[in-house]
C-alpha cells in the first residue's frame, strides 16, 4: 500500500489493530483498552469492524491515538494483535513496515507467514491462562484481558487506570474482578519481563479530554429523544439501529417512571415490521405526541409508503436512520451513507423530506432534539441520517449540555381558544408565512374535527379530484419544504488562505476530511470546506458552490448521492462537482480523501 | 360526491341522549357508496350505538385504511377526528394513536381486503397487543373499488359476478381472532341492526381489542345468486348462535333467561353488563375453547354463525401492560418528560 499520507508513529501517535474471533469476549477487552487511553487524556478513537454473526467469525477493533486530534480511521497499523488464526495471513500483511505483531506464542507461528520487516512479539496467552484458570470459558475470556495487559506494558498505558476501570465494571462481581485483574497482570508482567517496554510509539498522559465524554451515537440519539419529550417510540429490531431503542428504553425506565405511581410516561411499541413502526409514529403524532422510530436502510425502504402519507397529510414524524451498507440486506454491520437519496425523496409521487446529518454523537443528541422541533413546526417527516460508525462506536465528544430555557416547538396547533375565534375550522388553508397550516388534535373540540386523508384533498381538507384544488395543496407543500431550509442545521464552512477549490462532505466523513484538508495544506494545496448538515439546502450552500471553481464531494456511497442531491437541488453545474467515493463498508480514512483528491486534481 | 350535503334541519321531537345530543349529531357526511350497500347500514348502526352510549363526539377517533368500507368514517360523527389512512395500515396507526392518548374511544372501520390481505399482519398484531379499539370488518368477500376481484374472505366455490368460482380457502376473521387471543369476538350482518347495535355498544366499552365481523353484501359485485356473501344467502343461512343485550352501567339488571334455558351475564370492565339471553347448549361465551369447538363444528356447513361469540373482560389491554398513566401521554407536561440539565450532567459521569 502506498504510504502517501503516513505520519510516523511516536508518542501519542499510533494505531493498533486487534484481530479477534467474535463472541469470545474480545469486544469488552478492546473497549477497556480504548477507554483507558481516554482516561489518560489522549485523543483516541475505537472502531469496531464486526461481522453480522453471533459467534465464530472474524472481527477487528482499531484504536487510533493522535495528539493532534486526528482520530479518523488510520490505515497504518503500528501494532497488530493477531488473535485469529483464520485471518492471520491477512493481518500480518496489514502491519506497516517496521511495525509490531503480538501473537499467542502457545503455538508456533507458520514460518511462511513471517515478515522480515515486522517485529513479532510472542506472548503465550493460552498457556498463561490455562495455567491460571480452570474453567474453559474463563480461559478463553481471560486471554483477552491478558493481551490487554501486555499492550498496556508495551504502550505504557497507566495500569492503575486499567485496574480502576475493571474495578468499576465488576464492582458487584468481586470474583470476576479478581480474575480480570489476575489476567491483566499475567499479560502485563510477561511483556515487561520479555520485551523492551515501552515501544518507541507509546502513550504519555495528556489533558486533551477535559470537558469531554466517551459515548456512541445511538445512546446520544436516544438521549436527545428523551430530552425532546418523545413519549411514543415504535420500532422493529434492526442492526445498527437497535441500540437506539435499547438506550431509549433504559433512559425511560430511569427517568420517565413516575416514582409515586410507578406509571410509565412513555410507550415503546415493538412493531411487527417497519411498515407498522412508522404507522404507529404517525398515529401518535396525529394525536399530538412526540413520536419517533429508529431504523436502518431496509426499514426506510418499507417506511416509504407511509412517509408519503405523513408528508401529504402533513403529520409530524421523526425517523432515525442509522445507515448501513445496502442495497438489500447488504452488509448489516458495515457503515455507509447510502440512504441519502432514498430519504430525501422517500415515497411515490412528488415528495421531499427534511434531512439532518449528524457527524458525531454530540450532534446526534443535538439533531435528534432538533428533529422533533422541525417535524412539528413543519408538520412533516424529519429523517436524521446517522450511520453505523457514528451510532455504534464510542466517540470522544464535548460534554453534552442542556439549555434549561428550551421549550419544545409544537408548531401551529389550534386549541379551543383559537377555534373559538373561528367561524369554521378547515385544515389546510389557515397558513402562515412558511406555508404551514394550523392543525387541530383529536379529543379537544368537535369544532376542530376533520378527516385526515392520504387521498387527494383541497385546502379545506375535503376530498378532491379537481386539478386546481390538488395543485394548490401540493404546491404549498413544496413552498413549505423550501422554507424549512433556513431552519435545518446550517452547513459548517471553513475557509483556508489561498484555497483554489472546495471540499464538500457530510456526516461521519467529517474527521477524515478535516485531517485530509490539513495534510493537503501541508503539501501546499489548501482547500475550503463545507460540511452539509441539513436538507433542504440553504443560501450558504448555494453561495459556497457558486464561489468555488470546482468542488470535491466526499461521501460514502457508490452513486455519489450527496453530489446528485446538490445537482438536483441547487444551481451548480454538473462539471463543477467531482466525487471522492469510499463505500466498502469501513469508516473513512484521511488517506482515502487525500489520494482521491490528488488523483482528480 | 362531496358536493352532496345533508339537510341540517332537525325535528324538535327527536330524542336526546344524556349529553343532550340527538342521533343527528352522530351523523356525518353524505355517503358516496352504491345504493343498498351493506356498509351504509353498518354506518347507521354505529351512529345509533354511539348515540345510545352518549360518547362525546370529539372524544371519538375514527380510523380506517383504504377501500369502500374505509370511506365510511366520513359518514358518521362529523364532530370527531377521522383518519382515512393507507391500505392495510390502520391497525398500526391506531396502535400509535392509542398509545399517545388512551382517553379517546377508537373505532377502526375496515374491509376484508384491507384486513385479511394487505393488512392481515397488522390486524393480527393489533389483536396480540390488545389495542383498546372497536375493529369493524365490513365483510363482503370482494374488492369493490377495483371492480369485483375475490377477497381473502370469499368462500370456496362462491362465484364472481362473471361466474368464475373461487378455489382458495377463505380466511375467517372470527376464528383467526380467537386463535390470536382476541378478547371480544362477534359476527353480525349488516341487515340485522337489532343484533348489531347492542354488539357494537358492548364492543365500544370493551377494554381491549373488540373484533366485529359484519357480513355486508356488495350490491354491485357480490350480491348474485351464486355468491355466499349476498343478502339472500346470508339471510337464509344466518344462525344466531348467541343472543345478547347490552345493559349500561347504571341500569338494574333483570334476569331474563331464554326459553331454551341457557343464559349468562358478563360484567364488562366499566361495570356495564352483556346479558346473554340465548346460548347454545354447553356454550360459554367466556370460554375460548368451547367457543372454538362450537365454531369448528359449524365450519363447512354453509351456516353463517352470528352473535357476540366470545368475550373476556379480564385480560389487561396494552395500557395496563405498559403501566401507562390514566391521562393521555400527550397531557403529561414537558417538565415531567425532560429530565433537565442536572440529570444530563450526572448521567455523563458514566461516560468516562
Amino acid at each position: 500500500m502506498q504510504q502517501a499520507t503516513r505520519v510516523s508513529a511516536g508518542v501519542n501517535d499510533f494505531a493498533i489493530k486487534l484481530a479477534n474471533v467474535n463472541g469470545t469476549g474480545s469486544a469488552s477487552a478492546n473497549g477497556l483498552l480504548m477507554q483507558s487511553m481516554f482516561r489518560m487524556g489522549l485523543p483516541v478513537s475505537g472502531k469496531n469492524l464486526f461481522p453480522s454473526n453471533i459467534q465464530g467469525l472474524p472481527t477487528w477493533y482499531e484504536i487510533r491515538v493522535n495528539h493532534r486530534g486526528y482520530t479518523a480511521r488510520s490505515l497504518d497499523y503500528d501494532l497488530m494483535v493477531a488473535m485469529n488464526s483464520q485471518t492471520y495471513a491477512r493481518d500480518v500483511q496489514e502491519v506497516r513496515p517496521e511495525g509490531y505483531l503480538l501473537y499467542d506464542s502457545s503455538w508456533p507461528l507458520d514460518p511462511e507467514l513471517l515478515r522480515d520487516d515486522v517485529h513479532f512479539l510472542g506472548v503465550p496467552l493460552a498457556q498463561l491462562c490455562n495455567d491460571a484458570f480452570g474453567d474453559p470459558r474463563e480461559r478463553i475470556l481471560m486471554k483477552n484481558i491478558a493481551y490487554t495487559g501486555s499492550i498496556a506494558a508495551l504502550l505504557d498505558i497507566d495500569i492503575a487506570v486499567v485496574e480502576a476501570l475493571l474495578g468499576e465494571k465488576f464492582e458487584k462481581k468481586p470474583a470476576l474482578r479478581d480474575s480480570n485483574q489476575k489476567a491483566l497482570h499475567l499479560g502485563y508482567d510477561y511483556a515487561k519481563e520479555h520485551f523492551e517496554c515501552p515501544l518507541s510509539f507509546h502513550t504519555e498522559p495528556m489533558q486533551a479530554n477535559a470537558g469531554k465524554v466517551l459515548v456512541d451515537g445511538n445512546t446520544a440519539t436516544a438521549l436527545g429523544c428523551l430530552y425532546a419529550g418523545a413519549t411514543v417510540a415504535a420500532w422493529y429490531p434492526i442492526t445498527p439501529a437497535t441500540s437506539v431503542m435499547d438506550a431509549f428504553k433504559e433512559f425511560c425506565e430511569q427517568y420517565r417512571r413516575d416514582p409515586e405511581t410507578g406509571r410509565n410516561n412513555y410507550f415503546i411499541l415493538q412493531a411487527e415490521d417497519e411498515l407498522a413502526a412508522i404507522g404507529m409514529v404517525i398515529g401518535a403524532s396525529w394525536n399530538g405526541a412526540r413520536a419517533f422510530t429508529s431504523t436502518a436502510g431496509p426499514g426506510i425502504s418499507l417506511m416509504n409508503e407511509l412517509l408519503g402519507l405523513a408528508y401529504y397529510a402533513e403529520i409530524p414524524a421523526v425517523v432515525i436512520d442509522v445507515q448501513r451498507v445496502g442495497p438489500s440486506t447488504g452488509m448489516p454491520t458495515r457503515t455507509q451513507q447510502g440512504d441519502i437519496l432514498e430519504c430525501a425523496y422517500a415515497s411515490h409521487g412528488d415528495t421531499k423530506h427534511i434531512l439532518l446529518f449528524p457527524a458525531n454523537p454530540a450532534e446526534c443528541f443535538e439533531f435528534a432534539l432538533k428533529s422533533f422541533d422541525l417535524a412539528e413546526k413543519f408538520q412533516t417527516p424529519v429523517l436524521m441520517l446517522s450511520d453505523l460508525d457514528i451510532g455504534m462506536n464510542d466517540w470522544v465528544v464535548p460534554r453534552l449540555t442542556w439549555d434549561s430555557s428550551y421549550k419544545p416547538d409544537r408548531g401551529r396547533v389550534f386549541g379551543q381558544e383559537e377555534l373559538e375565534k373561528l367561524k369554521k375550522f378547515t385544515r389546510y388553508n389557515l397558513t402562515d408565512e412558511l406555508g404551514v397550516a394550523a392543525r387541530t388534535l383529536p379529543g379537544v373540540d368537535a369544532k376542530g374535527a376533520y378527516v385526515t386523508r392520504g387521498s387527494g384533498h383541497n385546502k379545506l381538507g375535503a376530498y378532491t379530484e379537481t386539478p386546481d384544488e390538488y395543485q394548490e395543496v401540493i404546491d404549498r407543500l413544496l413552498a413549505k419544504h423550501k422554507a424549512s431550509a433556513d431552519f435545518v442545521p446550517a452547513p459548517l464552512i471553513e475557509n483556508r488562505e489561498g484555497a483554489q477549490f472546495g471540499v464538500i462532505t457530510v456526516g461521519g466523513c467529517d474527521l477524515a476530511v478535516r485531517e485530509a484538508l490539513d495534510l493537503l495544506e501541508e503539501r501546499g494545496i489548501p482547500a475550503d470546506s463545507m460540511r452539509i448538515r441539513g436538507f433542504p439546502f440553504d443560501q450558504r450552500v448555494e453561495a459556497f458552490l457558486a464561489n468555488h471553481p470546482f468542488c470535491f464531494v466526499v461521501e460514502q456511497n457508490r452513486d455519489a448521492q450527496l453530489r446528485s442531491l446538490l445537482l438536483l437541488e441547487t444551481a451548480v453545474p454538473k462539471e463543477k462537482l467531482r466525487s471522492v467515493l469510499v463505500y466498502g463498508g469501513f469508516p473513512l480514512s484521511a488517506r482515502h480523501v487525500v489520494e482521491g483528491i490528488l488523483s482528480r486534481l | 360526491m362531496p358536493s352532496i350535503v345533508k339537510p341540517v334541519a332537525t325535528h324538535p321531537s327527536l330524542q336526546r341522549n344524556e349529553l343532550g345530543f340527538t342521533v343527528r349529531d352522530y351523523e356525518g357526511g353524505m355517503s358516496t357508496l352504491c345504493a343498498g350497500c351493506g356498509h351504509d347500514s353498518i354506518t347507521a348502526a354505529i351512529v345509533r350505538a354511539l348515540w345510545e352510549l352518549a360518547v362525546p363526539p370529539h372524544m371519538l377517533a375514527k380510523m380506517s385504511g383504504i377501500g369502500c368500507s374505509s370511506k365510511t368514517p366520513a359518514y358518521f360523527v362529523s364532530g370527531a377526528h377521522g383518519f382515512n389512512s393507507a391500505h392495510g395500515r390502520m391497525p398500526a396507526i391506531t396502535s400509535g394513536a392509542a398509545a399517545a392518548n388512551r382517553t379517546l374511544t377508537y373505532i377502526g372501520v375496515s374491509g376484508d381486503g384491507d384486513s385479511l390481505s394487505i393488512g392481515l399482519g397488522q390486524l393480527c398484531h393489533a389483536i396480540r397487543r390488545n389495542v383498546p379499539m372497536l375493529y369493524v370488518i365490513e365483510n363482503n368477500g370482494v374488492y369493490g373499488l377495483t371492480k369485483g376481484q375475490f377477497s381473502a374472505s370469499a368462500d370456496i366455490d362462491s362465484k364472481s359476478k362473471r361466474g368464475e368460482p373461487n378455489r382458495m380457502a377463505p380466511i375467517d376473521p372470527v376464528t383467526l381472532a380467537l386463535n390470536l387471543g382476541a378478547t371480544f369476538v362477534a359476527r353480525s350482518f349488516s341487515g340485522d341492526k337489532e343484533q348489531l347495535v347492542p354488539i357494537l355498544k358492548a364492543a365500544f366499552v370493551h377494554r381491549g381489542f373488540a373484533l366485529v365481523d359484519v357480513i355486508s353484501p356488495c350490491v354491485t359485485f357480490n350480491d348474485h345468486s351464486s355468491s355466499t356473501k349476498s343478502y339472500l344467502y346470508t339471510r337464509k343461512h344466518k344462525v344466531e348462535a348467541t343472543e345478547s343485550n347490552f345493559v349500561p352501567k347504571a341500569q338494574e339488571i333483570v334476569a331474563h333467561i331464554s326459553p331454551n334455558g341457557h343464559g349468562a351475564n358478563v360484567t364488562m370492565h366499566d361495570g356495564s353488563v352483556v346479558r346473554f339471553t340465548s346460548l347454545p347448549a354447553n356454550y360459554d361465551p367466556t370460554d375460548r375453547t368451547r367457543v372454538m369447538d362450537y365454531l369448528q363444528q359449524h365450519t363447512g356447513t354453509g351456516e353463517v354463525v352470528t352473535g357476540l361469540l366470545y368475550v373476556n373482560p379480564s385480560v389487561p389491554d396494552m395500557h395496563e401492560m405498559n403501566k401507562t398513566p390514566d391521562i393521555a401521554l400527550t397531557e403529561v407536561p414537558f417538565e415531567k418528560l425532560c429530565p433537565g440539565a442536572e440529570v444530563l450532567d450526572k448521567l455523563q459521569e458514566d461516560w468516562r
